[in-house]
C-alpha cells in the first residue's frame, strides 16, 4: 500500500525530485532549494501529507555544498512518511519557509537556524529559541567546539 | 545564610545566653524550612517522590513549598541549570531574604553532570554559594532525606545573629 | 556568607511583542521558574483584565546540548542521554533510539525482546500519564489525587529499579536487545501493582470526574479542533482528544502491537477535560496490554546473536581470544553502524517520538536528532491559551504535558 502512494508521488514529481528511492520505509526526494515550495504544496494538497514532522540540517564540512536540509512529512490518512532533502551552500544557507503552509514549521525552523545557521526566507521570526540572546555561533556545526561556553552570569569566586 | 560556626567556647553568662539563643533559634529554623523548589529537569521526578507519602519530607517540616522566593528560606535547585537559566537562578537567589540555604539536588546542579558542553552550567556553585550537594542522577529519595537531615544538623549548630552580628 | 547582588542581569530572551495592542492591557511574564510551567517554560502574556489576548511561549531553558553530546559518544554510550529526553517515560526513548539504530544496521530483534520492549514501553507510558495527571490535578488544588497517583508511580519506580537498577532514568535498552533479563518474581509483582493501580485510579475517577469544580475548570477550556491540531503538529493524546484515533501503535504497528488487542481512546471536543480523560483511559488500555503481554511472553534468547552489537557471554570473554577482542572493540570503539540515514518513530507518551540518525560508518554517530513531540506542541500551545482566562493557563499547560528534557533536548 505504501508503494502505491510512493509510485504516484514519483510519477507526479518526476523531473523535480531526483532519484526518489525508498530508504527504510520512507520515500526520499532530493530536490533543488528553489523547487521546495512547489514540491511541498504538491505533497500537501495532492497527496494528503497534512502533518509536518520535522526540519533539520546535517553538516558536511568536507563537502561543498556544506549543509543538507532535511524535511519529514507524514500523512494521517495513508500513514506514510516522506523525506525531502536539499543542499545549500555555506556562503548562503537560505531556503524558503514553510510557515505559510504548516503552523508547526515556525518553532522547528527557529531551532534549525539556531543550531546550524540556516536562514528561512519569509520567516521573520528567527529569534533564538533553544539558545539565548547574545549567543554567538551555531553550536551544531562541526567547527563549533563542544566545550566553548558563553556564560551570561559571570562566575563567582568559589572560596566561601 | 547564617554565620558559620567557629566561635569560641562559652566562657561567661552572656555567652551562655547567646549559645542557648542560638540553639533555640537553630531548632526553630531547622524544623520549619520553606523550600523553594527551583525545578528544571529529571530530578523533579524524585523531588515529587520525596515530597509524597512514601518518603515524606513533611516529617522534617520541610515539605511545604513556597513558590515565591520572598517567603522561602531553602532554595532547592533541582535539575540541570543551563546558561540560559542562570540569570533566572541568580535573580531568584538574590530575591530571597537572609537566612537562606541552598541545596544542589542532583549531579547536574552540583557539577553539570554528564552535560559538559556549551549549554549547561557546570554546577550552580559557579554563580551562587551552595550549602549542601546531593549527588545522584537522580538521587534516591533516601539520599535526599539524608541530605536534608545533614542540612538540619548544620542549621542547628550555626550561629544565628538576630539583632546584629554579635547577638 | 552573602553575595553582593549583580548590577544587572541579562535578559536571555527577546519577547515577540512589547507594545500593548489595546488600551489598558498588561504584559505579564509567567515563568520560567514557576510551579505550573513545569520548570522551564516562559510565557509572556498580554492580558486585558483576566483575559489572555496573546501569548508568546519561550522554551529552551533546559537545552542541554543533547545532539552535540551524541556526536562525541559511541552508539551505546549515548543511551543515558537518550533516556533523559522524556524522563517521565524513559524506557520508550531507549527503545525508540535502539530501534532506529537497529534499522540502520539491519538487525531483527528476538521475539522475547520484542514483547518485553512492548511491555516495558507500556509500563513507562503508564508512569508518564500518572505523572502528568497527578501534576495537572495538583495544580488545580486536588492534592489527594496527586498523592494517590504518585504513590502508584513510586511502586512502579521501585519495581523498575528491581529490574534495571535505577528508578527514573534506566539506560536499559541496548542495540540488539536489552541489558539483561527479568529477575525472579518480577512478573508476579507486576500483576500486584496493576491491580493496586486499578483501585487508585478508580478513587481518582471518583474524586474528580463528576466534580463540579473540575468540570467547570476543565470543560471547554483550551479547545482545539482536529484541523488546527494537525496543522500545528499535535500528535499523541492531544490529537486523540480532538476526536481522531491517530495512534502509531495502531496505524503503523511496530514491536508487538500488531498481536495485541487494545482500543484507542478518543475525546469529543479537544478540551482539557478530554485530554485528562484520554490519558486516564490510556492508562487502563496500557494495563490491559501489559496483562496480555505477560500471558504471551515467549521464552528464548533476549539479545540477538550478532557480533556487531551484542556483548559476548562473560565466560567466553575470559576464555576465548575472539570474544575478548570482540568485547574490547565493542566497548572502546562502539558498535560499527554502516553509513546511511534513517528516521524511525514510535508512539511516545506525548506523541510521535522520532529519531533521525545519520551515520558515516564507525562507532560514533554523525548526527542524532530527536523529533520531540513536546517541542512541536509548544509551537502550537498559544492556540490553546489565547482567548481564555489567566487562570486557565495552568490547567491547559498541565494537560499539554510538556516535558522539558524532550522539548529542549
Amino acid at each position: 500500500m505504501d508503494d502505491a502512494v510512493f509510485n504516484r508521488i514519483r510519477e507526479r514529481l518526476a523531473g523535480i525530485a531526483g532519484e526518489a528511492a525508498v530508504a527504510h520505509g520512507i520515500l526520499v526526494l532530493e530536490i533543488e532549494p528553489t523547487r521546495l515550495l512547489e514540491v511541498v504544496r504538491a505533497l500537501k494538497d495532492e497527496f494528503g501529507f497534512d502533518m509536518f514532522l520535522d526540519v533539520t540540517a546535517v553538516d558536511w564540512p568536507q563537502r561543498e555544498p556544506r549543509f543538507d536540509v532535511v524535511w519529514h512529512f507524514y500523512s494521517t490518512r495513508e500513514f506514510v512518511r516522506v523525506r525531502v532533502r536539499t543542499r545549500v551552500q555555506f556562503a548562503d544557507p537560505t531556503v524558503d519557509t514553510l510557515t505559510k503552509l504548516y503552523g508547526s514549521a515556525n518553532y522547528m525552523e527557529r531551532e534549525c537556524h539556531d543550531m546550524y545557521g540556516i536562514v528561512f526566507r519569509g520567516n521573520d521570526d528567527l529569534r533564538p529559541i533553544l539558545l539565548y540572546e547574545g549567543f554567538e555561533g551555531h553550536p551544531l556545526r562541526k567547527d563549533y567546539p563542544k566545550h566553548r561556553e558563553q556564560p551570561l552570569v559571570p562566575y563567582r569566586d568559589p572560596k566561601p | 545564610m547564617s554565620v558559620p560556626a567557629g566561635r569560641p567556647a562559652p566562657s561567661g553568662a552572656f555567652e551562655f545566653l547567646t549559645t542557648k539563643k542560638d540553639e533555640f533559634v537553630g531548632w526553630a529554623r531547622k524544623f520549619s524550612l520553606f523550600p523553594y523548589p527551583f525545578v528544571t529537569a529529571c530530578c523533579a521526578m524524585e523531588f515529587m517522590s520525596v515530597s509524597s507519602t512514601l518518603y515524606d519530607t513533611d516529617r522534617f517540616g520541610a515539605a511545604l513549598p513556597r513558590f515565591t522566593p520572598r517567603q522561602s528560606d531553602l532554595l532547592m535547585v533541582v535539575g540541570t541549570v543551563t546558561h540560559k537559566q542562570a540569570p533566572i537562578l541568580r535573580k531568584v537567589y538574590e530575591q530571597m531574604c537572609e537566612p537562606k540555604w541552598v541545596i544542589a539536588f542532583g549531579v547536574c546542579a552540583t557539577s553539570g553532570g554528564f552535560y559538559q558542553n556549551y549549554a549547561a552550567l557546570p554546577g550552580i556553585d559557579k554563580i551562587i554559594p551552595v550549602d549542601l550537594y546531593i549527588p545522584g542522577c537522580p538521587p534516591r529519595p533516601e539520599m535526599v532525606i539524608d541530605g536534608i537531615m545533614k542540612l538540619q544538623d548544620r542549621i542547628a549548630g550555626d550561629r544565628h545573629p538576630i539583632v546584629n552580628e554579635r547577638f | 556568607m552573602s553575595l553582593p547582588p549583580l548590577d544587572s542581569l541579562p535578559n536571555p530572551i527577546r519577547p515577540a511583542f512589547t507594545e500593548h495592542s489595546r488600551e489598558g492591557s498588561v504584559i505579564v511574564n509567567i515563568g520560567p521558574s514557576h510551579p505550573a510551567t513545569h520548570g522551564t517554560i516562559q510565557i509572556v502574556a498580554e492580558l486585558s483584565g483576566e483575559r489572555v489576548l496573546r501569548t508568546d511561549v519561550h522554551c529552551g531553558y533546559l537545552h542541554r546540548g543533547f545532539e552535540k553530546e551524541c556526536e562525541s559518544h559511541t552508539w551505546h554510550n549515548l543511551i543515558p542521554y537518550v533516556d533523559r529526553l522524556n524522563y517521565c517515560s524513559a524506557l520508550i526513548n531507549d527503545f525508540a533510539y535502539c530501534e532506529a539504530v537497529e534499522k540502520l544496521m539491519g538487525i531483527e530483534i528476538t521475539p522475547r525482546c520484542r514483547h518485553l520492549r512492548t511491555l516495558l514501553g507500556e509500563y513507562s507510558r503508564i508512569a508518564d500519564h500518572l505523572t502528568c495527571t497527578a501534576a495537572a490535578l495538583m495544580e488545580l488544588g486536588a492534592m489527594t489525587a496527586f498523592l494517590y497517583l504518585v504513590t502508584i508511580r513510586d511502586y512502579i519506580y521501585e519495581h523498575l529499579a528491581d529490574l534495571t537498577g535505577a528508578r527514573v532514568t534506566y539506560s536499559y535498552g541496548r542495540i540488539g536487545g536489552l541489558a539483561h533479563d527479568l529477575p525472579e518474581g518480577w512478573l508476579k509483582r507486576l500483576g500486584e501493582i496493576l491491580d493496586e493501580m486499578d483501585t487508585f485510579t478508580g478513587r481518582v475517577h471518583g474524586l474528580v470526574d463528576r466534580n463540579r469544580i473540575f468540570i467547570d475548570r476543565m470543560r471547554d477550556v483550551g479547545v482545539i479542533s482536529t484541523a488546527e491540531a494537525v496543522n500545528w503538529g499535535f500528535t499523541g493524546p492531544i490529537l486523540r482528544s480532538t476526536g481522531v484515533p491517530r495512534d502509531l501503535r495502531k496505524d503503523t504497528p511496530y514491536l508487538a502491537y500488531a498481536d495485541l488487542d487494545f482500543e484507542v481512546p478518543v475525546g469529543i471536543k479537544g478540551d482539557n477535560y478530554d485530554r485528562y480523560y484520554v490519558r486516564m483511559r490510556e492508562i487502563d488500555e496500557s494495563a490491559h496490554m501489559i496483562r496480555q503481554l505477560v500471558e504471551m511472553l515467549p521464552e528464548g534468547p533476549l539479545c540477538v546473536d550478532d557480533r556487531r552489537c551484542t556483548f559476548p557471554d562473560k565466560s567466553l570473554v575470559y576464555s576465548e581470544i575472539e570474544s575478548l577482542i570482540n568485547h574490547f572493540k565493542l566497548v572502546m570503539e562502539g558498535p560499527q553502524v554502516p553509513p546511511g540515514e534513517v528516521y524511525s518513530a514510535q508512539e511516545g507518551a506525548n506523541g510521535e517520538l522520532g529519531f533521525f540518525i545519520v551515520s558515516v560508518g564507525g562507532g560514533v554517530p554523525w548526527k542524532v536528532h530527536c523529533r520531540a513531540p513536546s517541542f512541536v506542541h509548544m509551537g502550537g500551545a498559544h492556540r490553546m491559551l489565547d482567548g481564555y482566562q489567566l487562570a486557565d493557563i495552568v490547567p491547559t499547560f498541565g494537560s499539554i504535558n510538556m516535558i522539558g528534557g524532550e522539548c529542549d533536548r
